[in-house]
């Protein structure tokens, strides 16, 4: 089997779950990744309590970004604001439970940056993934292979 | 200075197997398969002659040019002029100050937008673009637009991917002060007639730039038989490295432009009450060049030129017609830009129904296939395809038809993981 594109992976991306958008939601937001220009747009809506009661997604992308997308909005009902903000990369990650690429970070964290963005009502603060190093060091293991 | 004589490389037939050992990296495996290595348009891989030469040069002849009268200094300023007039002759100029060193073919394109934009476009003038243009020749002319209140025209594609000649030309009616079209589509492998462009934008009264960033690595060039006024390539996907690149103007028009950037070595003379400029191309080259890489380059031109670039053309032409061929067999797949035939040279982009472009090139990367998947920097080309996205194979001088044997068996492997 793939290890990539596991069967859930797959799964999730042909039919990706709370996929649509809703019609009065409370916060919303839509971003797209600067690799391939997908795009997804998130709406919420809150109940009384300032959490979230029903998510939706929309946009068109690839099968790491949708699944993505998908497995994570199923976790976020309950949810308040302040715990949106405050949900790690890894928690997508685990979600996906693959491994993915510095290439393919940005499909992964798509969702999670826009449901962020969502929360906060302007675009979330988002730093790169990948370390700083020294070249040389990095052009040396390069050549190990 | 002396004119530069006209180009006349001497070729032996077209030796694939000699072309792909010029290419250290073709001897790269990737996920245990050779790569095929198929993303040339984004950057190509390094020739043995610009890699030595730019080695050569580190090692014992580097020192500032233009400046010293020492020996090094000396031996600098000569490699350094010596590439500018190997650039000169193997595009055709009439003479080497045509040749303006920049960063790459977007710094070329900016230069224009800045000396010569800012000096000619006024409020209400018009750009004419086309709708199959890299951003690089799109968001300069927009911000020109923004500083000026210039208008930007676009003159559209047909249904398949080719310039629309009649509405261009009903778009040259509108009087624009400039042209900018790329002269090879980095998505649809489209060949622009340029030379029939210049003929008609000069009647018409405009100046025309082409981008030559695609074409430069695969046609013969001459820029008298193109007729344009501004000429942009980039060394990187020429087979040398990256963070040069050059731009040709015609003399006359290149003396009439205002400096660009201020700095050393585009100066006459630097007193308190002001500053007067050097000649050109002096004058557009402030601050110490890349001369390291300007060499590199024009080593790659020079291997290009013993290559011969009929048969450089003549091999994409055939590389390209071959993909389009075997990709026609991938059920469900859809080629993006004109069908086989004259005039359509590589890339080769794609989609697959029911296969993210960024999930095939995953795939195809485990089978060692390089492609690239993405926007291609071309998002208002995409916007009238409606598309988001494209798979896009681009083609080097060193491609062989057994790369695209493997890039169509990668392409059915990834049909097989999607459940196709």
């Amino acid at each position: 089997m793939d290890e990539l594109y596991r069967d859930q992976i797959l799964e999730h991306y042909k039919r990706p779950h709370n996929f649509g958008h809703l019609e009065s939601p409370d916060l919303e937001f839509e971003d797209t990744n600067p690799f391939c220009g997908d795009e997804q747009h998130v709406t919420i809506e809150l109940d009384g309590d300032d959490k979230v009661a029903a998510i939706a997604f929309e946009g068109k992308g690839c099968a790491i970004s949708t699944a993505a997308t998908s497995l994570l909005t199923d976790e976020l009902v309950g949810m308040s604001r302040e715990e949106l903000l405050k949900l790690p990369k890894d928690f997508v990650l685990e979600l996906l439970g693959i491994e993915i690429s510095a290439t393919r970070m940005k499909c992964a964290m798509l969702g999670l940056k826009i449901v962020k963005s969502a929360s906060l009502g302007t675009a979330a603060e988002w730093e790169d993934e990948g370390e700083a190093g020294d070249p040389a060091e990095a052009v040396a293991d390069l050549g190990q292979l | 200075m002396e004119p530069v004589s006209a180009h006349s490389p001497t070729a032996a037939p077209f030796d694939l197997e000699k072309v792909r050992a010029a290419f250290p990296a073709l001897e790269r495996e990737v996920h245990g398969q050779p790569v095929a290595y198929l993303d040339s348009g984004a950057s190509s891989q390094r020739v043995l002659a610009s890699i030595q030469s730019v080695d050569r040069y580190e090692r014992r002849h580097h020192s500032n040019v233009h400046r010293g009268s020492h020996t090094l200094s000396a031996e600098a300023t000569e490699a350094y002029e010596g590439a500018r007039a190997t650039v000169a002759d193997h595009i055709g100029a009439a003479d080497r100050r045509e040749v303006v060193f920049v960063r790459n073919a977007t710094e070329a394109i900016n230069l224009v937008a800045r000396a010569w934009g800012d000096a000619n476009v006024k409020a209400g003038d018009r750009v004419l673009l086309t709708e199959m243009e890299h951003h690089s020749n799109i968001v300069p002319w927009q911000q020109l637009a923004e500083r000026a209140g210039a208008k930007i025209d676009w003159a559209p594609i047909d249904e398949e991917g080719r310039l629309d000649m009649d509405a261009f030309a009903v778009l040259l009616e509108r009087g624009p002060k400039l042209v900018a079209v790329t002269h090879v589509s980095n998505v649809l492998g489209t060949e622009n007639p340029i030379a029939e462009i210049s003929r008609i934008a000069h009647e018409a009264g405009a100046l025309v730039l082409a981008d030559g960033a695609q074409s430069a690595p695969k046609l013969p060039l001459d820029m008298t038989e193109l007729g344009v006024d501004f000429y942009a390539i980039t060394g990187h996907k020429l087979y040398g490295p990256t963070g040069i690149g050059a731009l040709w103007t015609k003399l006359d028009l290149l003396r009439e432009l205002p400096p660009f950037l201020g700095g050393g070595s585009m100066i006459r003379k630097v007193t308190k009450e002001g500053t007067s400029f050097a000649d050109v191309p002096a004058r557009f080259e402030a601050g110490t060049p890349a001369i390291t890489q300007a060499i590199g380059m024009a080593s790659a031109l020079r291997w290009l030129d013993s290559v011969g670039m009929d048969a450089v053309r003549e091999h994409e032409e055939q590389v390209a017609d071959y993909a389009l061929e075997r990709l026609a067999d991938v059920p469900g797949l859809r080629v993006f830009g004109p069908p086989r035939g004259p005039g359509r040279l590589g890339p080769v982009s794609f989609e697959i129904e029911g296969i993210h472009a960024h999930d095939i090139s995953e795939i195809l990367d485990r089978h060692g296939v390089a492609v690239r998947a993405g926007h291609h920097c071309a998002q208002v080309l995409m916007d009238r395809l409606e598309i988001a996205a494209t798979a896009r194979a681009s083609f080097g001088v060193y491609t062989t038809t057994e790369e695209i044997d493997r890039l169509v068996e990668g392409l059915e492997d990834a049909r097989k993981v999607f459940g196709l």
